[in-house]
């Protein structure tokens, strides 16, 4: 079966919450220098809840559409909740079964928000 | 047919194989000889004073006058190593003692991985400066390249002979001599891996003072390569591994290192390997470098045309574009399409191409690439793999785009 199923190009294509949040609470930017992907992300947090996303970047399908998927996840869930996510979570909720090559491509948007949850 | 000569096409008849710079698919001929260490003289070499060790012994020294022969050198200029790699990193320790707190080594942006950070690492363990030789907008070494870098301080200079990534053959014997006018001093080494399968190595053309190539990358097994060395400069090296094999004297006070190359290879080396690689430069002779060439040539021009033809602008060639400048190796880039994600989609079609940095991030760093798709051709390969691949990636950018 094909890595680039129907909603992953869907994604990758039309990626949800792109662009910047202008008044933004939290940001991190994440970098994976072997293949060039990059990730720069924005959060509005309020009393522990995430209010908003805004996510550019560039890089591969896998990794876009992941940061897609798991940024529009993230929105409106307690920020507790989304700091102990698990690689194994985002794996479920892309559907994507990676080789270990790859698996740094869909881990990227996972490193990027568990940095924003940190910064200030 | 030499695809027929290729076992690995039996089990996979559906692939197509264009990762040849990786790795090239091994003939029967070379897996034969393999087995037949395993099976038939599976004894160690040098210290056996029963036939069957000393008819091994016999075979890989009879490869390492192949391999002397195939590259214009005396026997005692080959040592045997485990890869390009290990020949090079093992260089870089043979030649400490040349490398000074007032000298600069230098490299170049072209390089693998492995003909950079040894230099690299070697230069920081003398206190010495590494410096980089950059290559021209098409990828390539000319003497503009080392005109700034090189002083009567260079003490090293390495050089690819083609580069892995944009499959670019630099002139060799030009640019050793260019060097060797700027920097009187230096020793030459050169990375010839992507080279040994493609087109022929003179060493005394050359006039370099080390050259390294793999094995596996010209039909032979992995875990074998050799490192050439000029005989009067090995005579005034130290060795960089010890061990069995390598000594003829050892007291606690002092130690008496065999001959060349002996002293430079302690230990068993992966003899099945080096009977295979006997078969690899075999199989190379038979076939013919002019042949090779040709076909090489016919591949790169059928590529080139054909990915102009069906992707024009969306496609960006790395190098100069011109068929004759290449040897095996062809890396494009698809606009704002990821490379991971083209070789991926290209491999669910059983097209093997490599996508990626190809172990070279300084080239694409210099160069602003994130990563290129790289196409590579061995003597299986035919103009057929070619459609194929242009058929498949048809497809790939569409479902990308």
């Amino acid at each position: 079966m094909s890595l680039y199923q129907d909603h992953i190009l869907d994604h990758y294509h039309n990626p949800r919450n792109y662009g910047n949040l202008p008044h933004a609470t939290h940001h991190a930017e994440a970098l994976n220098p072997t293949c060039g992907d990059s990730l720069a992300l924005d959060l509005n947090i309020e009393d522990g809840i995430i209010k908003e996303v805004g996510f550019t970047g560039k890089g591969c399908a896998i990794s876009l559409a992941s940061a897609s998927l798991l940024f529009e996840e993230a929105k409106g869930k307690e920020t507790v909740k989304m700091q102990v996510l698990a690689p194994e979570d985002v794996l479920k909720l892309t559907g994507l079964a990676l080789s270990p090559v790859r698996m740094k491509c869909a881990l990227l948007s996972l490193e990027t928000l568990k940095k924003a949850l940190k910064s200030k | 047919m030499l695809k027929e000569r290729f076992p690995l096409f039996k089990k996979h008849p559906e692939l197509v194989y264009l990762d040849s710079a990786a790795t090239k698919l091994k003939p029967a001929s070379v897996i034969a000889a393999q087995t037949e260490y395993l099976e038939a003289s599976s004894t160690n070499i040098a210290r056996g004073l029963y036939p069957l060790a000393e008819g091994t012994t016999a075979r890989v020294d009879a490869v390492r006058k192949a391999a002397a022969d195939f590259i214009g050198s005396d026997p005692e200029e080959i040592i045997f190593t485990s890869g390009t790699t290990a020949g090079l990193n093992m260089a870089a320790y043979m030649l400490e003692n040349f490398i000074t707190l007032e000298g600069n080594v230098v490299a170049t942006d072209l390089e693998h991985h492995s003909n950079y950070l040894p230099w690299k690492e070697l230069a920081k363990r003398s206190s010495a400066e590494f410096r980089l030789a950059a290559s021209t907008s098409t990828g390539a070494l000319d003497e503009e390249s080392f005109e700034g870098v090189l002083d009567e301080h260079t003490e090293l200079v390495a050089l690819t002979a083609v580069s892995n990534v944009s499959g670019i053959i630099n002139d060799i014997p030009s640019l050793v001599r260019f060097i060797r006018k700027r920097a009187p001093h230096a020793i030459i080494i050169i990375d010839a891996a992507q080279r040994a399968a493609h087109l022929p190595i003179d060493v005394r053309e050359w006039d370099a003072d080390m050259i390294a190539f793999s094995g596996h990358k010209m039909y032979g097994p992995t875990g074998i390569g050799i490192l050439y060395g000029k005989k009067s400069l090995l005579d005034t090296l130290p060795p960089a591994v010890f061990g069995g094999g390598m000594v003829s004297d050892a007291y606690a006070e002092e130690t008496v290192y065999r001959e060349v190359p002996a002293r430079f290879e302690a230990g068993t080396p992966d003899i099945a390997a080096i009977f295979g690689l006997g078969e690899a430069f075999r199989f190379l002779e038979e076939i013919g470098f002019e042949k090779i060439r040709e076909h090489d040539l016919a591949l790169q021009a059928h590529a080139l045309s054909e990915l102009r033809k069906v992707f024009g602008e969306d496609i960006q060639i790395i190098g100069s574009g011109k068929p004759e400048d290449y040897a095996g190796i062809l890396s494009f880039t698809f606009g704002s399409l990821h490379p991971h994600d083209i070789a991926q989609l290209l491999g669910e079609k059983n097209v093997a191409v490599r996508a990626g940095e190809h172990c070279a991030a300084p080239f694409h760093r210099v160069k602003r690439l994130a990563a290129t798709t790289r196409i590579s051709f061995g003597i299986y390969n035919e103009k057929s793999d070619i459609d194929r691949l242009v058929a498949a990636l048809k497809e790939v950018t569409r479902i990308l785009s």
